[in-house]
């Protein structure tokens, strides 16, 4: 029968939690278009990750273990993927839309001569998708012509299913590449944080240039690690260098979705406003009432960051303690 | 060496983007246009890497006539040559990189500097697609972590290196920085910290004039529009309910806990 092949992400042998809303989607579009599932991992000693797959309905969890896996390199990951995916007859193959995600899904669709649809929200019942464009300011539908199909999954737009305890079968990827890769990776710097994944925290604290300095950036911080948040920034913050950049929310940064997002002393620019209206609920603090923020925010506070968010740190400590 | 740079024509990016009546298009009354931001900052780097290897640089553009100031732009910034890719219809992903293609095999570039994505379509494939039709390796989102203020920037230590046969390329992953080397040619795309596009001189802008121009269309290159993925139209976000005003961090804090009960 023919397939859906989702792509499982792994990181340093722990699978990113996004592939679970990805395997939300690739769940739904299996019943929807009466297909398998089946799910691949890569990577070197990823057999244990296996385990973490079963129970969400696949037909096969296919493990391609292999030392030249180990990093993610684009040729090596699209040889695997294209090889099973003919094995598999997968008509749709699919992946959420990380670094990695967008880095591979377009080579694959390019060498098994599909057509892709990126970044979507939502598929509807006659198989169409649609997906954010112009920064989030709109929605467009979109039909993949070709018959199969790759597709990138938005962050958390789908929801992760519930686990089960169904079995799928394991199957070990005979994994044989060609060629000498033309990529050869000479080095990793780590982003060093004790604090959530941006994309991955159920909240997100971000702070704007109104945060001016190290006093204002350490208030941001506090209030994040009080609520066990990731922190964000606009990218005017990071332009002026108050934080880094991978910090950066917005449509030429991070893109999130959170449960709860603060926006504080943030204007809310177009570009930022792309990268987290997807948030479930929107806290925003600014003392400029005529911020556009506040025509996005569930909650709007008209203040000053310097007064209100020390004060936010005391009363909740004291609720937490209470 | 030549360097291939892509100069789409995109809505400036502060535009308030509205959707047609029939929710076919959006509404172009009043916009502006400019080279997408993405592609601005490849081609600062295409100028930047001329400075240093004695390098021409060619930018591309796929659209329509008015393209052509866009790649005029282009050319004041510092482009050497400039090609048009005359079409009537925007084209999806795949058929950019079939005309991308195209125009590689005419040039015969060591390197393809590309925006990550197109900030209208948002699809961040046609980097990808171009270096597997080519059969070449890709390096994405090629980006630095200073902040733009910073020392470091200051001093300005590439991202991109080049010599002969290899590039070496810092990339922004998940979870951090990762530098690799790749043998040219190559596609490189890029992300938005590589670097601080500069503004066109004026002198340049009026020399800009005289440097050549051509253009081709899509039977010239012998590449048909074909699209893999159409577009059927356009909706408007969902609404959001109207939110409240809260007047203390005490009310604030409350409405989360129990009203919204997300705390």
């Amino acid at each position: 029968m023919a397939s859906i092949l989702l792509i499982a992400e792994q990181y340093k042998g722990s699978l990113r939690k996004v592939t679970f809303n990805g395997l939300g989607f690739a769940k739904q579009a299996a019943e929807q278009l009466g297909l398998d599932l089946h799910i691949l991992i890569a990577g070197s000693d990823v057999g244990g990750i296996a385990d973490e797959l079963q129970g969400y309905g696949a037909k096969a969890i296919h493990v391609a273990d292999d030392s030249d896996l180990e990093i993610y390199r684009t040729e090596p990951y699209t040889q695997v993927v294209c090889k099973l995916a003919d094995e598999i007859d997968a008509q749709m193959i699919t992946a959420a839309a990380t670094v990695q995600g967008k880095d591979l899904l377009p080579r694959i669709a390019g060498r098994l001569g599909a057509g892709m649809a990126s970044d979507i929200v939502e598929m509807l019942e006659d198989g169409t998708f649609k997906r954010p464009v112009w920064a989030g300011s709109v929605i467009a539908r979109v039909r993949v012509e070709t018959d199969r199909k790759v597709v990138s999954t938005r962050g958390t737009a789908f929801e992760a299913p519930k686990k089960g305890d169904d079995t799928a079968d394991v199957n070990e990827v005979d994994v044989s590449l060609d060629e000498a890769d033309k990529v050869r990776v000479e080095d990793m710097e780590e982003t060093k944080s004790e604090r959530p994944e941006l994309t991955e925290a159920r909240v997100v604290v971000s702070g704007g240039r109104s945060m001016k300095d190290d006093k204002g950036v350490k208030m941001i911080e506090e209030l994040s690690d009080l609520l066990g948040a990731a922190m964000g920034a606009s990218r005017a913050a990071c332009d002026a260098g108050l934080v880094p950049n991978e910090l950066q929310v917005g449509q030429t940064g991070k893109v999130v979705a959170p449960e709860l997002y603060f926006a504080i002393g943030i204007s809310g620019a177009i570009q930022h406003l792309a990268g987290m209206k997807g948030s479930k609920v929107i806290v925003a603090i600014n003392k400029d009432p005529e911020a556009p923020i506040f025509q996005l925010a569930d909650y709007g506070l008209v203040a000053d960051m310097f007064k209100v968010v020390p004060e936010m740190v005391e009363e909740i400590k004291k609720r937490k303690g209470a | 060496m030549k360097i291939l740079v892509t100069t789409k024509r995109v809505e400036h990016y502060e535009s308030k983007i509205r959707i047609n009546a029939e929710g076919t298009g959006i509404v172009t009354d009043g916009l502006t246009y400019m080279i997408n931001p993405f592609d601005e900052i490849a081609l600062e780097e295409a100028v930047r890497l001329k400075g240093e290897h004695d390098a021409e640089v060619v930018a591309v553009s796929i659209g329509s006539d008015d393209a052509t100031q866009q790649l005029r732009t282009a050319l004041a910034i510092g482009a050497d040559r400039a090609i048009l890719v005359k079409v009537d219809q925007p084209l999806d992903s795949d058929c950019a990189a079939h005309v991308l293609k195209a125009i590689v095999e005419r040039e015969e570039p060591n390197l393809v500097l590309m925006g990550k994505q197109a900030i209208d379509d948002d699809a961040n494939q046609t980097a990808q697609l171009l270096a597997e039709y080519l059969g070449w390796p890709q390096a994405t989102f090629a980006a630095k972590t200073e902040s733009l203020e910073s020392e470091a920037e200051k001093q300005k230590e590439p991202a991109i290196e080049v010599d002969d046969d290899t590039a070496t390329v810092v990339r922004e992953i998940d979870g951090g920085l990762e530098t690799v080397e790749l043998d040219l040619p190559a596609v490189i795309s890029v992300d938005l910290r590589l670097n601080v596009p500069r503004y066109p001189a004026l002198p340049n802008i009026i020399k800009a004039k005289k440097k050549p121009l051509d253009e081709v269309t899509l039977d010239d290159l012998g590449v048909s529009a074909n699209a893999k993925v159409t577009v059927l139209g356009y909706e408007p976000l969902p609404e959001r309910k109207a939110g409240v005003t809260v007047e203390s961090v005490q009310e604030l804090l409350d409405k989360l806990q129990n009203e919204a009960k997300v705390l």
